[in-house]
């Protein structure tokens, strides 16, 4: 059990790229934090240099209130659960398990126990003695899971885990390690670049971009409130749609005097966002929308087309009941207290 | 490719017997040289086994040909068996803890040590065996075990073929024995070493035939008949001077001269094989 802390951290790789910056973020005992952003924005990087496998170029990194920077990865009291899960192939699955608790001097017995306890608990008890290659890719998953829980480390470290697996078993999984993380209640990094696993597993989101934090909070916050258009766009799904506006004493206005929300502002020009479950069909709304593909999931579809008083794209998610046709052009109107208002020029939150 | 028509099927088959028995008569008629006696033998070579096999092996085993002035074939096959089993395990050791040193750590002028080795791949053992002739005489290695073997165990070869392979070892796995604590010397004999396992065996294969055959060499640094190795111990039998060479003899030190490598290959087989097509998974 500790609490992970990232003081101005800095990476930059031999040859001159600079990876990350400048990072600080503080991570709670027990807490599973979840860091996403676009690929090539540094997550791996980060999870690295907590991991110890990346050298820290600046900055000060500690773990349970202890500083790590100079620490071997096998003395940081960590586990890492690899994208590929890196098993080794000539090892059955008993001693991929055992080999970290091996190497640290633990007696047999204990050993036994522990793996079998781990074993247990992820349903692995039956291929204790297969190799890997013997198991199917969400078998492999969990032993490399089995690898790191058998190890009771103080933070779990864990690098896209689930994007080798199919839909299906992503999300079993997901729900998987979110209860076996409360249960074990052990500090958790997690990266991934899929947004409904973020969102479903954080504690504490962090939205990376190019290095940096855009945004660090619970995921409801960041959903609710997204400090930047990037985070606005990166969280939630379909993304959120964006309209050149204008935010006056007149209230907010998109277009020829279209008007969305009656309360006076002193924003000048800005970009309106609204998220598309937002919106709703209105005969009497203010958006007039050009239909022109829709997409039905069952309960729900999504709706793309643009509005027409100003040319923007948007997508809409409706209830089935209320799906209009393609080439249709409908009215729908959003609640004056969910519209979004960004700063055109930085990108930054208004409100 | 699976294709079922008789005819190609017949051709395929036809081709290949004729292949392997091309091959095999040449060892087949040394086998049937060594059942005769050697007047019918050298009268005109007979197609057929003679019954003499007992007798003739018994001759080369135990006593050697005094003709020759070699001693007794048993004492060759265990001198080459030393010398081909040093080499190959020799070469096997130094090739992959060199390739492992310049696969995974940095150290100055890796990448020239690197090269080095690769460069001597182009020197084979007789460009420079008077230089290393001088330096076994210096050392009084000549006539002995060690002065056989180890001139020969450098190998950049096996070198380079390993370090191919730990290329290909995935960074991951690396990694992940790293955070399971596992030192460089750990890692190495735990995970890099059980993975080389079918190449190990292939490299050991080839090594032990290249040791085994050595002949330039053997010839150069004994003088004591003690350390005759049985290749050259088939070219002394067969200078026999005036009188004829006795050929029943010398094909059965050459049958028997083929056995330990037969043996090492078959029972490596499966390992060699799969060391040969597959990097395994
Ligand atoms: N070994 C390296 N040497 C130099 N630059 C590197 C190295 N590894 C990563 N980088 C650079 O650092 C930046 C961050 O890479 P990183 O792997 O952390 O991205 P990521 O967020 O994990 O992306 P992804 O989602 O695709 O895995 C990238 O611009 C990448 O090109
Ligand atoms: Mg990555």
């Amino acid at each position: 059990m500790a609490d992970i802390t990232l003081n101005h951290i800095r990476k930059v790789y031999p040859g001159g790229v600079e990876a990350i910056p400048g990072l600080s973020v503080d991570i709670e005992d027990g807490e599973l934090c979840v860091l996403v952003g676009p690929s090539g924005c540094g997550k791996s990087t980060l999870l690295r240099m907590v991991a110890g496998l990346e050298e820290v170029t600046g900055g000060e990194i500690s773990i349970g209130g202890r500083k790590v920077n100079d620490l071997e990865p096998a003395d940081r009291d960590i586990a890492m659960v690899f994208q590929n899960y890196a098993l080794y192939p000539h090892m059955s699955v008993y001693e991929n398990m055992a080999y970290g608790l091996k190497n640290q001097g633990t007696p047999k017995a204990e050993i036994r126990e522990r793996v079998n306890e781990a074993a247990g608990i992820l349903g692995l008890a039956d291929f204790l003695e297969r190799k890997p290659r013997q198991l199917s890719g969400g078998q492999r998953q969990r032993v490399a899971m089995g690898r790191a829980i058998v190890r009771k480390p103080q933070v779990f470290l864990f690098d896209e885990p689930l994007s080798n697996l199919d839909a299906k078993l992503r999300m079993k999984t997901r729900v998987e390690i979110r209860d076996l993380q409360q249960r074990l209640k052990t500090t958790a990094i997690y990266v991934t670049h899929d947004q409904s696993e973020a969102m479903t597993l954080a504690d504490k989101l962090v939205v990376m971009n190019a290095g940096r934090i855009e945004q660090v909070g619970p995921p409801i916050a960041l959903y609710e409130r997204p400090a930047t258009k990037f985070v606005a766009e990166f969280i939630g799904s379909p993304p959120m749609n964006f309209i050149p506006g204008h935010a006056g004493a007149d209230g907010v206005t998109i277009g020829e005097g279209v008007k969305l929300d009656d309360r006076p502002h002193q924003h000048g020009e800005v970009s309106v966002g609204i998220r598309p479950e937002h919106l709703v069909r209105d005969t009497a709304g203010p958006l007039s929308v050009d239909v022109r593909v829709v997409e039905r999931l069952g309960a729900s579809g999504n709706v793309y087309g643009w509005v027409e008083q100003t040319g923007s794209e948007l997508v809409a998610s409706l209830t089935d009941a209320t799906l209009p046709q393609p080439g249709e052009t409908m009215r729908m109107s959003v609640d004056p207290a969910m519209l979004h208002l960004f700063d055109r020029e930085t990108g930054d939150r208004l409100d | 490719m699976v294709e079922r028509r008789p005819v190609l099927n017949f051709v395929q088959h036809f081709v290949l017997i004729l292949g392997a028995a091309i091959f095999a008569f040449p060892i087949y008629l040394a086998f049937v040289a060594s059942t005769h006696t050697g007047i019918e033998v050298n009268r005109g070579l007979p197609l057929l086994p003679g019954d003499q096999f007992f007798q003739n092996y018994a001759t080369v085993l135990g006593e050697g040909l005094s003709t020759a002035g070699a001693p007794p074939i048993g004492l060759m096959l265990m001198n080459s068996t030393i010398m081909a089993m040093a080499i190959a395990l020799g070469k096997i050791a130094i090739s992959l803890l060199s390739s492992f040193a310049i696969v995974y750590f940095k150290f100055p002028f890796r990448v020239l040590a690197f090269w080095t080795i690769f460069i001597t791949l182009m020197l084979p053992v007789e460009v420079r065996i008077l230089p290393t002739y001088e330096v076994v005489a210096q050392l009084g290695m000549l006539n002995s075990y060690a002065g056989l073997s180890i001139p020969l165990i450098a190998s950049a070869t096996a070198t380079f073929l390993f370090r191919q392979f730990f290329m290909t070892v995935p960074e991951e796995l690396t990694e992940a024995a790293r955070i399971d604590g596992a030192g460089p010397m750990k890692f190495f004999r735990d995970i890099l070493v059980p993975l080389s396992r079918t190449n190990l065996a292939a490299l050991f294969v080839i090594l032990f035939i290249y040791g085994w055959n050595q002949y330039l060499w053997p010839l150069l640094v004994t003088t004591d008949e003690s350390y005759y190795t049985v290749v050259m111990g088939i070219k002394r039998m067969a200078n026999a001077g005036d009188s004829l060479p006795e050929w029943h003899l010398i094909m059965a030190t050459a049958i028997l001269a083929l056995l330990p490598p037969v043996i090492v290959i078959l029972g490596m087989q499966r390992l060699f094989v799969r060391g040969l097509v597959e990097v395994e998974k």
